[in-house]
Parts: C-alpha cells; structure tokens; sequence
C-alpha cells in the first residue's frame, strides 16, 4: 500500500514537471519544473531499490545539468517571457501534439499488446524474485561488479567522451582571438 | 479490488511512455533551443525509468549498469548543446530554432 501511494505522488511530480517544461512561457520556470521531474524520478529509482542511481540522478541531474542550463540562461540573457501566442509556423502545434499522441500508442501498444510479451518475454507482471540485488550496499555492490567485469571497455570510453566534449565546448564557446594589431605595437 | 495493490513494472513502463510522449510534443511545438534541450533531457530520463524498470522485472543488473551510461552520455550531449547554444546566442541575441536555418551555406 505505501508503494502505490509512493508511485502515485512520484508520478504526480513527473507528469506536472513535464507538462510545466513544455507549457511554461519563462525558460526558468521551465528549468524549475524539470527539477520537479528528476526528483520524481529519482523517488521512483529508490522506489525500485537502484539506490545508486537515485543518488547519481539528484548529484549529476538536478546538481549539475539543470545549474548548467540555468547558468546559460542568465548568462545570455535570455530569461524573457516566450510569447506563446504567435505561431510562426501554421499548424505546427496541432500537427506536434497528435505526433506526440501516436508516440504515446505507439510505446503503450509496444509494451502491452500480446499480454506484455516482447520476444518471449515476459515484461510486465510480477517482480523477478530477489534477482535484481536487494537493499542499498547490495544494489551498489552488484552495480560495480556489473560496470567493472562486463563493461570496462565501455566505462573506459566514456572517460574518451567526456574529454573530447570538454575540448568541444571550449572550441565551440570561446570567443575567436582579436587579431594583433601590428602597426599600433610598433 | 484494492487490496491487490502493488506496483508492477507496468505501472513504471506507462508512466515512462506517457513522459516519452510529452517529451517529444515539447521538442516539437517550442522554439526557444534551450526548452528544446530540456525536452530531449526528459525523453532521456523517460528511457532511463523504462531501463530500471525492466531491470527489476527481469532481474538483471545489466540494465541499471546501461542507466549510468545513458547519464554520462546525456552530461556530455548537455555541454556540447549548450555551447553551441552559447555561440549561436552570442552571434544572435534572442535566436530561436528558426534562425539556425542560416547556417545553410
């Protein structure tokens, strides 16, 4: 009973939070209500016993990506009222909403039609039984083993992908060099 | 009929459509790059919930270990967006999704 109660106001949170990134004219309030999502979806991670990745959401989410965006915000800026009224494109946002909407069948029908079945297998019902490791230290534990035998190579490769998006972003964001003017040194 | 109550994997794998689905509407309807941004940050989260799930339900590690990956690569694709939205604000203020259409050549 505490877990239905849990998911329901965990949802309450993701689906308010999303539906406020999307509607909310001022891109700060729309930063503010993607903190409402990842919140809710870390409480659903600690629901499903990742403790870890509970933590690592509110740390590299809620810490770190989302002062990043309000960084670039006030920054540039850019923290002016959107008019939402205009609309430059005819038709753009009836034609966007029912995309969405057939997104929205498409997922459901995918998880749910032959009873819940992918290739054989079962993906809805019951939990598996003490399969996925249990209790915090377990989680973290079992996590590491995983990340650590299975996939080194891969966890080694991000280490690359962060470097070469370090480098990327200071290319990308630094202002071109002024060019020395000669003739006024001399 | 209520005291049956759990939470199945279900439960999460609807809720991470329904956030899949409003994710993309919003890539979709705003202009502002920045909003577009956080969209796509929370098609991504959708995608984790859905990964967490399934790994519960399957009882298999290996999913949650595909979570972490997804969040380093969602931490680098942030910084490179957001500097190239740095720069295409710097040469024009108040640019949205429409003005980098000047970058045909």
């Amino acid at each position: 009973m505490v877990e239905v109660v849990v998911f329901i106001v965990a949802a309450a949170m993701v689906l308010f939070g999303a539906v406020g990134v999307v509607v909310r004219k001022h891109p700060v309030h729309c930063a503010l209500s993607m903190v409402l999502t990842l919140f809710g979806i870390a409480v659903m991670f600690l629901a499903m016993d990742a403790q870890f990745l509970a933590a690592v959401q509110i740390i590299v989410y809620a810490g770190a990506i989302v002062v990043l965006f309000l960084f670039v915000i006030m920054l540039m800026g850019v923290d002016k009222a959107e008019s939402l009224a205009i609309e430059p494109l005819k038709g753009q946002r009836p034609v966007a909403i029912s995309l969405g909407v057939g997104t929205l069948v498409v997922l459901l029908a995918s998880f749910f039609v032959h009873g819940g079945k992918v290739r054989g297998v079962q993906i809805t019902g019951a939990l598996a039984a003490g399969g996925a490791a249990q209790g915090g230290e377990q989680n973290v534990k079992a996590l590491a083993l995983s990340l650590f035998s299975d996939y080194v190579f891969a966890f080694e490769a991000t280490s690359v992908l962060l470097v070469i998006a370090v480098l990327g972003t200071v290319i990308l964001a630094r202002r071109p060099p002024k060019q020395i003017d000669v003739e006024a040194l001399s | 009929m209520i005291a049956v109550l759990h939470t199945t994997p279900s439960w999460y794998l609807a809720l991470a459509a329904f956030l899949f689905a409003i994710g993309a509407a919003g890539v979709m309807v705003r202009r502002n790059p920045l909003i577009m941004f956080m969209c796509v940050e929370l098609m991504l989260n959708a995608v984790n919930l859905t990964f967490v799930a399934l790994s519960r339900r399957l009882g298999d590690i290996g999913g949650q270990t595909v979570v972490f990956f997804v969040l380093v690569v969602a931490a680098a694709e942030v910084v490179v967006g957001l500097g190239i939205v740095v720069a295409l604000l710097r040469r024009k203020p108040g640019a949205t999704a429409d003005d980098v259409a000047m970058l045909k050549g």
